[in-house]
């Protein structure tokens, strides 16, 4: 982007502090884009695996429960959940609630929280009974 | 109303009123995903086993082909509108961002049509021997 330099540029990245609110915010987009990409394209190739048969579908899940298949499953789900509760507090700053510092700052801390115990869950709950 | 057509500023609607529908659109899917892919999870959950028989025989029933289908279509939907606003930051070359819709839009239909014809081949023939 072409800019003028005798102009200020307005302060950015490398001048404010980090802050949880900052951090929930860029977490949104890496995950999203995590997402969009790994993501989307395991699904599919899950769906493809077991629409072409048997082997195709051994293929598959000799790749997922490999160590690197887990290390990228493992990521993957803890990328939903983030995902998932920085999308519901989008929901609510997009009702124009959330915006006091003090409960900003609890609830972009929370979605950490929460998608941790839920990755954890998640994976408790797929790990008895499977296996 | 200083700006728009005649015919606009004579309405009185100024634009065309569509500004919000990227916006919107990311939201709606956003919801999709969020009922359906927790679906899919607590389905996996409950699933006997994650082997080829117990997933394209769960796969096949018409009540989880369909809500699949619609949760691909939502996902795909959802990741075009939000690949897209990252690729209007981050690319600041016309040409360059022009081949980034290109091929973001070639991967969102591309990805969805693929998901939707599997869920459906699977939901048509079954288990195959």
């Amino acid at each position: 982007m072409a800019r003028s330099t005798s102009r200020p540029l307005s302060p950015h990245l490398t001048i404010w502090k980090w802050g949880p609110a900052m951090a929930v915010s860029i977490m949104h987009r890496v995950t999203g884009n995590g997402l969009a990409t790994a993501g989307a394209l395991g699904l599919v190739w899950w769906l493809m695996a077991a629409a072409s048969g048997p082997e195709a579908y051994a293929t598959f899940v000799t790749c997922a429960t490999s160590p690197i298949g887990y290390l990228v499953m493992a990521g993957l789900s803890w990328f939903f959940f983030q995902h998932l509760f920085s999308g519901l507090r989008h929901f609510v700053l997009d009702m124009g609630a959330g915006y006091e510092l003090k409960n900003n700052k609890i609830w972009s801390l929370l979605t950490f929280v929460l998608s941790t115990l839920a990755t954890l869950a998640f994976w408790a709950a797929i790990c008895t009974g499977k296996f | 109303m200083g700006t728009g057509t005649g015919i606009g500023r004579v309405r009185g609607l100024g634009s065309a009123r569509h500004g919000a529908h990227h916006w919107l659109a990311q939201r709606y899917t956003a919801v999709g995903n969020l009922l359906l892919v927790l679906w899919l999870l607590f389905s996996l959950i409950a699933l006997p086993g994650l082997d080829y028989e117990s997933v394209v025989g769960w796969i096949s029933h018409p009540l989880v082909a369909v809500p699949l289908m619609l949760m691909v279509v939502s996902i795909f939907m959802h990741l075009r509108l939000g690949m897209q606003v990252m690729l209007e930051d981050y690319v600041h070359d016309k040409g360059l961002a022009f081949f980034s819709m290109l091929v973001l839009n070639f991967y969102a239909f591309g990805g969805a049509a693929a998901g939707v014809f599997a869920i459906a081949k699977i939901a048509f023939t079954g288990i195959v021997k």
